[in-house]
């Protein structure tokens, strides 16, 4: 555990060095007092039309063996942070990309890349819903994120 | 190997079998009736290359040890190293790259060798074998580290890590993901697998050994004609010819050495003789809490005015709705200011206002006790099956009393072992007999299996009962011959069973009212259901 531990720690030292001198446009990063849990804010650089003058609240949970596993990254809903509307984003702000499951992960990924391929994911979006079962699964779910087997069955969206 | 063929032949020998067993209906039949019977003796299971007589449920497999599956595997790893003059660990991963279809490889590979190469993580043949590097002004793109003297690794797609992320990563993979023969470079989008001869100078001793496990696994994951045994503890792995697309058509049950008995198509215990898909959909119905929906509506009314749901649990029929303050009858649904002064008894059935009402009311109620009288018997034959595990163990208590007591010997009282085989084996088919009829649609067919499924039920609780009997009892011989005569009778019975169903299963003859080919309806597409749907 703590050889794994700091082995997070290390990246992660790094990772918030080069945050912290400078992210790409729509990044900020919102805190990270510790190496389990950071916050950041991302919005749309374009302008969709489902997305313009909205900032969305990122969540990052950092496990002893990232980067070899992937970060737990969800939506948080604040009264000035919506949970952005998207056919793979669940109104709990549970997200279904497979960059953020085992198969679809590197370990070269990183903080950064996460946020952007989110925001393009949003960006390329142009359809107003959320994902088919979204009320059920939203009901029903008490798992976690990496603890979701999802099915990843259409790039495209 | 091609299921029509064994599927063919299985039909066709069904016909020189029946004529057989209603012959022998008048429970005659002795110890000589029991070729029927391949349960009780596990040893049938290899040698069914060529079975005297061939049954309409029974299908031909094989039961393979794990000593036979690393044989397969070198031996077509030794046959692909001769022919196409690469090396072993590159054979070994491209017969895995291409599901170990052999022939379908050195097709391939004689064609475009540097594709199939590519394609299968290959790439082109490097020189020299992989080994740890250490190269000056080498920054690890996963741990940031830049110290000098960093050992560093990379196959030949030449995305180099230091070699203690590369480790990190290969242990998550085998270890924790259960990964081995399709592990990828780490880096991003790079398809590239990593070689056995790369996985040893970077694994350690321990994960080594769990490594080559996973790939031995994949022999058998791979083959669609091969499956694991699914019973706790046993490394067997049987193959069979039926391929998923025969599933409506035929329930491939398989045997395996270590007696455990299962359905190649669904993996799931003995289910004969519903179909797969039957299965699934009845276990899913018995676990879903639409159940609890359809008792609601089965044992609740509405309020004909708000809709509200209204369990009476006591009073006279005049209700006043809580919510509504709606007045109405209990009994007929309708206004309960047009009962007059006929109060606290309604006589008034045809009246048209309630008519409705009650027609909803009674067509839910008929689905659900229809439901319930299937489910009912088919969790009490479950029941009576885990019972009868208990009986088998007090049997072998029995089996050394009676020898004891009367004098018997081993082989004498062998025949309460084999009335236990009958009863689990027959129990846990009249189990399925119910959620089979479950999804029957009525025919004449479903006549002739009900008559089967009684006499089946009723030969059965018969036996249940003899085999309880006091162990002074069983030592009379009398009630050991009707013992002996009755384990054979059910055996017969099942068999006769089973025949018809597959039968007609084999010629599409059996109506469901359900769909049988069709997917299951589930959960959101982008999420998989079962976990959704786990509390």
């Amino acid at each position: 555990m703590s050889a794994q531990g700091q082995f997070a720690t290390k990246r992660l030292g790094k990772e918030l060095q080069k945050i912290n001198n400078s992210l790409p446009p729509g990044i900020v990063l919102v805190s990270a007092d510790n190496f389990e849990e950071w916050l950041l804010d991302i919005k749309v650089l374009d302008t969709n039309p489902l997305y313009t003058n909205q900032t969305y609240r990122l969540k990052f949970k950092f496990g002893a063996s990232y980067p070899i596993e992937p970060p737990e990254v969800v939506f948080v809903k604040l009264p000035d942070r919506p949970i952005p509307i998207h056919p793979h984003i669940y109104s709990n702000g549970i997200i279904c990309l497979d960059l953020l499951g085992q198969q679809g992960w590197s370990p070269v990924q990183n903080v950064e890349s996460v946020c952007m391929s989110l925001q393009s994911m949003l960006t390329g979006n142009t359809k107003d819903e959320r994902p088919p079962g979204d009320e059920e699964f939203v009901r029903a779910n008490r798992l976690r994120p990496k603890d979701i087997d999802f099915y990843y069955h259409d790039n495209n969206v | 190997m091609d299921s029509e063929d064994d599927f063919m032949s299985a039909v066709s020998s069904e016909d020189d079998i029946l004529p057989d067993d209603s012959d022998n209906d008048d429970m005659s039949g002795g110890e000589d009736d029991f070729d029927f019977d391949d349960e009780p003796d596990p040893d049938l299971g290899i040698q069914k290359d060529a079975p005297p007589k061939k049954v309409a449920y029974d299908i031909s497999f094989k039961v393979y040890q794990p000593s036979d599956i690393q044989k397969q595997q070198d031996d077509l790893i030794n046959e692909v190293n001769m022919i196409l003059d690469i090396s072993k660990e590159e054979a070994a991963i491209l017969l895995r790259y291409f599901r170990w279809n052999k022939e379908r490889l050195i097709e391939d590979y004689m064609d475009k060798p540097l594709k199939v190469l590519e394609a299968a993580g290959l790439f082109q043949a490097a020189a020299g074998p992989p080994k740890l590097e250490i190269i000056p002004g080498f920054v690890c793109d996963i741990c940031c580290e830049e110290e000098e003297g960093l050992q560093s690794f990379s196959i030949k797609c030449g995305h180099r890590y230091c070699v203690d992320c590369y480790r990190h990563y290969l242990s998550q993979k085998i270890q924790e993901e259960g990964e081995a023969a399709r592990i990828q470079c780490p880096a991003d989008g790079c398809n590239l697998i990593i070689d056995a001869r790369s996985l040893d100078i970077l694994v350690t001793p321990e994960l080594t050994e769990r490594y080559h496990q996973l790939l031995n696994r994949t022999y058998v994951e791979d083959k669609d004609t091969l499956k694991w045994c699914p019973a706790p503890d046993c490394q067997n792995a049987v193959e069979c010819g039926v391929k998923k697309k025969d599933l409506d058509k035929v329930v491939p049950t398989v045997s395996c050495l270590c007696s455990h008995r299962f359905c190649f198509g669904c993996i799931l215990n003995d289910h004969q003789p519903a179909p797969c898909e039957l299965v699934k959909r009845w276990l899913k119905k018995c676990a879903d809490d639409s159940e609890t929906a359809n008792w609601i509506s089965a044992n609740t009314k509405e309020c004909p005015k708000c809709n509200s749901t209204i369990e009476k649990n006591g009073g006279c029929n005049h209700m006043t709705c809580r919510k509504c303050k709606h007045e109405f009858c209990w009994m007929c649904m309708g206004l309960w200011s047009e009962h007059g002064t006929s109060w606290y008894s309604c006589n008034r059935f045809e009246e048209k206002s309630g008519l409705d009402a009650r027609d909803a009311q009674a067509k839910s109620r008929v689905s659900l006790e229809r439901y319930l009288h299937y489910y009912n018997r088919y969790a009490n034959h479950e029941q009576s099956a885990r019972l009868d595990k208990d009986i088998y163990h007090k049997t072998e208590k029995k089996m050394v009393q009676l020898q004891k007591e009367s004098g018997m010997s081993w082989i004498e009282v062998q025949y309460l072992n084999s009335a236990s085989q009958a009863l689990q084996t027959c129990r846990q088919t009249l189990m399925w007999t119910y959620a089979f009829a479950f999804y029957l649609a009525r025919n004449n067919q479903t006549e002739i299996f009900e008559e089967n499924q009684k006499d089946l039920e009723m030969a059965v609780e018969g036996l249940s009962g003899m085999f309880e009997q006091p162990v002074v009892e069983l030592a009379k011989s009398n009630l050991k011959v009707e013992i002996m005569d009755k384990t054979a009778y059910c055996n017969k019975r099942r068999v006769i069973l089973l025949e018809d169903t597959a039968h007609n299963l084999a010629e599409g003859r059996w109506i469901f009212n359900v769909e049988l080919t069709g997917v299951m309806p589930s959960g959101g597409p982008s999420s998989n259901s079962n976990s959704n749907s786990r509390r």
